[in-house]
């Protein structure tokens, strides 16, 4: 049984020529080296695609995944690949849907504040561009400038500011997506309020490529905050820290971001980026807070000063200025990366805990650390609770590769034990697969299989991500 | 030895410079990436590329090695990785292996056989002159602007400046004494494409310096600085031109090394790493190397002279990539470009964004660096700019080539031509 080679061949070049009816030569890589280049996303996961598709409109995507449908074909849809739950790593090979030449802002309307943009446009680009007309799209990932609001949405992004502001999927108003069979949907619409049937915008917002591929988003915008003031706040003690930021929200105050850096945070940033930070403490608070009005922003970054001091705080830097302030968060958006030059590979996990739950979850998170002698960077969002432990190993070593597999089984542990989730922002993807069911339990993912199969029958969407076939 | 390489990699394809996170920041900053928005075009794609190429998950195929020649060579990405690693300094490197292996012939004639002998480079170059000369050029001109010209061959010629009767080697003294009192003796290296094509600017870079106290050497006989060795893959080559020119400059006795071309000056102060294995060498490279400075450099160092011309002109500046990131050089050609009184200082958006010409790209990936070069002259032309400096001739070059085929009114020059004008009243 079986077909002949020659003839697997034929078929795969007859269907390569039939993609190329639809994007066009350009749009179509098939060598050796595209597919080397297009089988990883931003973890140390790889596996190549057998074709990569660059589509230029939605009509384009119809066709290509109903051609795909047709053969059985996967797709896996992919932005930019910063993603860090090896999400459009096409494990399933088939064709890896790269959305990065749908990078139009296609409107900005100034009258409903809504932005309607394609699937490939670059969240930093889209930011920059509202910011002209002195509006804001706040979600702000750490890699705002290297991945794509299809991207974002996919996986609900986060960021520091989703504190006060609220993340991805609180912006999404609607979805133009591309479904398993080739149809066109389009969901929500330019209306704020719509009870009108389920709510498939939030639906497919967080799918990570499983229910469908999106490739217009309608984004609300909100009026840009013209002041800001951001402190560096030093604890010698973590406790404190954590204590001061359920301190200063009890107090009323809402700051934009309130982020925590441990030490090894710390000593890994200034290692790198030289930004003069105390390294002999053992957590460090950035907190800033925005407003339309200098001195209310102002006495709020006072007060949360205040609060800090009152509970244990060390020292309290204000930046003094723009540049300052750029420098402050320099340091933090570079960590992640920064952590690179420690060792060859890392995991850089997301769980997320209730607030008061941090100083143990760190402190068993560093229990675990020490107990397989691999280190362990700890930084995050802590005023919503969303660590990112990162565990630094190289992947050419078994021994650590099988402790690592071993780490970050117990660190999602310790985060359920604590009443937390796995992930806060990166999404499931494969890197998380194996721990959800006991995230979510047997109903939940039963009944999340059967949404999945309802949108996706012949299983094609991004095969084996989330959970399980 | 294996025909694809593999086995030949060097010690500096196995270091830390390749150590990617795949964060995917340098993305942001690449001028292929932009332009053609496929991560094969970027350089963490070809980091990939390199590091599955090291070991042995692909061979090293003409399709990976025509990857490797894409890139522009800007080195953006070395400098947004906060990893540490240097995509563009491996893709240099690796094209010095795929020669090692497979030795293309014409870049033995080219590299060996033209670049590296002055006089054969001035004959070969002679038909520009006369073309220029006889009043072709000028026909050529007027075919341009009546669209008679394929786009490719009217953007090339559009390259060439207004090309000197004769190279500049052989006018420019050995020795060009100080006006007035002598307070530095300094060794001038004397480009290739300065001395053929832009002699201009290098004269005028030799007049600013005897108008400030500097007595000029200029050795005729030092060969190219070796950079087109080195992008082409023949790290063999260079290493040879870097010998002949370091013990040229210890025999002329000087202690400043100075250069007006910055790929010139970056190759220059890179010779210390290219000979940091030779036993030999390796000391005297580095001492050499730590006498080199760009023109800029040089001159924002001592105490000038005051210009006497006020220069009224809108000015605008594109850093080189080889002086921005190969040489860490760029507030100096701002400040030079400001001690002119009369001159409107207009920062370029994104000056330092790779002007397309990659040494060579305009002729090797046409359409890629066309679109590149449009994007600085759209930049460029918003900025309102009568004049554009940029210390390279292969930027000079290439924003020749934009500023034509658009119809713009910019005159291209070195910074160091302002200063020029400014002592010795404007040539243009």
């Amino acid at each position: 049984m079986g077909i002949p080679w020659n003839e697997v061949l034929k078929l795969k070049n007859q269907f390569v020529d039939d993609l190329i009816k639809i994007t066009g030569k350009d749009g179509i890589l098939t060598t050796p080296e595209d597919l080397a280049v297009y089988s990883y996303d931003g973890t140390f996961e790889e596996h190549r695609p057998d074709i990569v598709a660059l589509p230029q409109t939605t009509e384009q995507v119809s066709r290509l995944v109903m051609l795909a449908g047709s053969k059985r074909i996967p797709i896996v849809p992919r932005g930019m690949a910063s993603g860090l739950a090896a999400g459009s790593v096409p494990f399933s090979g088939g064709i890896a849907l790269t959305m990065t030449r749908m990078n139009r802002i296609l409107e900005i309307d100034l009258n409903n504040a809504i932005a309607h943009v394609e699937a490939g446009v670059i969240t930093a680009k889209l930011q920059t561009e509202v910011e002209k007309y002195a509006l804001f799209y706040p979600p702000d990932p750490s890699s705002n400038r290297h991945s794509t609001i299809g991207g974002n949405v996919a996986c609900n992004a986060g960021g520091p500011r989703c504190l006060k502001y609220g993340v991805t999927g609180d912006y999404v108003l609607g979805l133009t997506v591309v479904l398993a069979d080739g149809r066109v949907l389009k969901t929500g619409g330019k209306p704020i309020k719509d009870v009108v049937g389920y709510n498939l915008t939030a639906l497919f917002t967080g799918s990570e490529g499983t229910l469908g591929v999106i490739t217009e988003v309608l984004l609300r915008l909100i009026a840009k905050p013209r002041q800001h003031r951001t402190a560096l706040i030093e604890f010698n003690s973590l406790a404190d820290a954590c204590y001061s930021v359920n301190a200063i929200l009890m107090a009323g105050i809402v700051p934009a971001a309130i982020e925590l850096m441990d030490v090894t945070a710390i000593a890994c940033v200034e290692q790198v980026m030289k930004l003069d930070l105390p390294t002999d403490i053992e957590a460090m608070l950035l907190i800033e807070a925005d407003g339309k009005y200098k001195k209310s922003v102002q006495r709020d970054i006072d007060a949360v000063v205040e609060i800090c001091k009152a509970n244990g705080a060390r020292k309290a830097r204000i930046a003094q200025d723009e540049d300052e302030r750029e420098n402050l968060w320099k340091a933090r958006r570079l960590v992640s990366a920064s952590l690179a030059r420690l060792a060859p590979n890392k995991i850089g996990e997301d769980i997320t805990v209730p607030r008061n739950a941090i100083p143990e979850t760190v402190e068993r998170i560093k229990a675990t650390s020490a107990k397989y002698g691999i280190p362990v960077v700890i930084f995050g969002h802590a005023g919503d609770g969303n660590l990112h432990p990162n565990i630094l190993f190289d992947k050419h070593d078994p021994d650590q590769l099988g402790k690592v597999t071993k780490m970050v089984e117990e660190i999602f542990n310790i985060s359920l034990e604590m009443g937390g989730t796995l992930s806060g922002e990166h999404g499931v993807g494969m890197l998380k697969r194996p721990y959800i069911q006991k995230a979510l339990g047997f109903e939940s993912i039963e009944i999340q299989k059967r949404i999945k199969h309802a949108f996706d029958p012949l299983n094609i969407l991004n095969p084996g991500k989330i959970f399980s076939d | 030895m294996e025909k694809d390489g593999t086995g030949v990699l060097s010690h500096k394809l196995l270091n830390d410079k390749r150590n990617c996170s795949h964060c995917g920041l340098c993305l942001v900053v690449c001028p292929t990436y932009r332009e053609l928005l496929t991560e094969t075009a970027s350089p963490r794609g070809r980091l990939a590329l390199i590091n599955q190429a090291a070991s042995g998950g692909l061979h090293i195929s003409s399709n990976l090695m025509e990857q490797m020649y894409q890139c522009f060579g800007c080195m953006a990405c070395d400098e947004i990785c906060p990893a540490g690693a240097e995509p563009s300094g491996l893709v240099l490197e690796l094209r010095n292996v795929r020669e090692k292996t497979n030795p293309a012939v014409w870049k033995k004639l080219l590299f060996n056989g033209l670049v590296r002998k002055p006089d054969i480079m001035e004959l070969a170059s002679s038909p520009f002159r006369i073309y220029e000369r006889i009043g072709l050029r000028r026909l050529v001109g007027l075919a341009r602007k009546v669209n008679l010209l394929p786009d490719r061959i009217s953007d090339w010629e559009a390259m060439l400046p207004n090309i000197p009767n004769r190279p500049l080697r052989q006018i420019l003294p050995g020795v060009a004494e100080a006006k007035g009192e002598s307070h530095y003796r300094v060794g001038f290296f004397l480009g290739c494409m300065q001395s053929l094509f832009f002699g201009r600017g290098s004269a005028a870079t030799v007049r600013v310096l005897t108008r400030n106290g500097c007595t000029v050497l200029t050795p005729k006989d030092i060969q190219c600085c070796g950079m087109p060795s080195v992008s082409y893959g023949r790290q063999d080559l260079a290493k040879e031109q870097a010998r002949h020119n370091i013990s040229v400059f210890e025999h002329a006795n000087v202690e400043t090394i100075l250069t007006d071309c910055a790929t010139c000056g970056s190759m220059l102060k890179s010779y210390a790493d290219l000979l940091e294995d030779d036993q030999i060498w390796s000391e005297r490279a580095a001492t050499f190397s730590r006498n080199v400075y760009d023109i800029s450099e040089f001159l924002m160092k001592i105490p000038l002279v005051k210009p006497q011309h006020r220069i009224e002109r809108r000015v605008t500046y594109h850093d080189p990539c080889h002086l921005r990131r190969g040489q860490g050089v760029w507030k100096e050609p701002r400040s030079l470009l400001g001690l002119v009184d009369g001159v409107d200082l207009i920062e370029l958006v994104e000056a330092d964004w790779c002007c397309g010409s990659g040494g060579s790209q305009l002729i090797g990936h046409y359409s890629l660096s066309r679109k590149v070069m449009q994007r600085k002259i759209d930049q460029l032309k918003n900025s309102g700019a009568e004049v554009i400096a940029s210390g390279c001739p292969a930027c000079q070059m290439q924003l020749n080539a934009g500023i034509k085929r658009r119809g713009l009114q910019v005159k291209v020059i070195h910074p160091v031509e302002l200063l020029d004008w400014a002592y010795h009243g404007m040539r243009y």
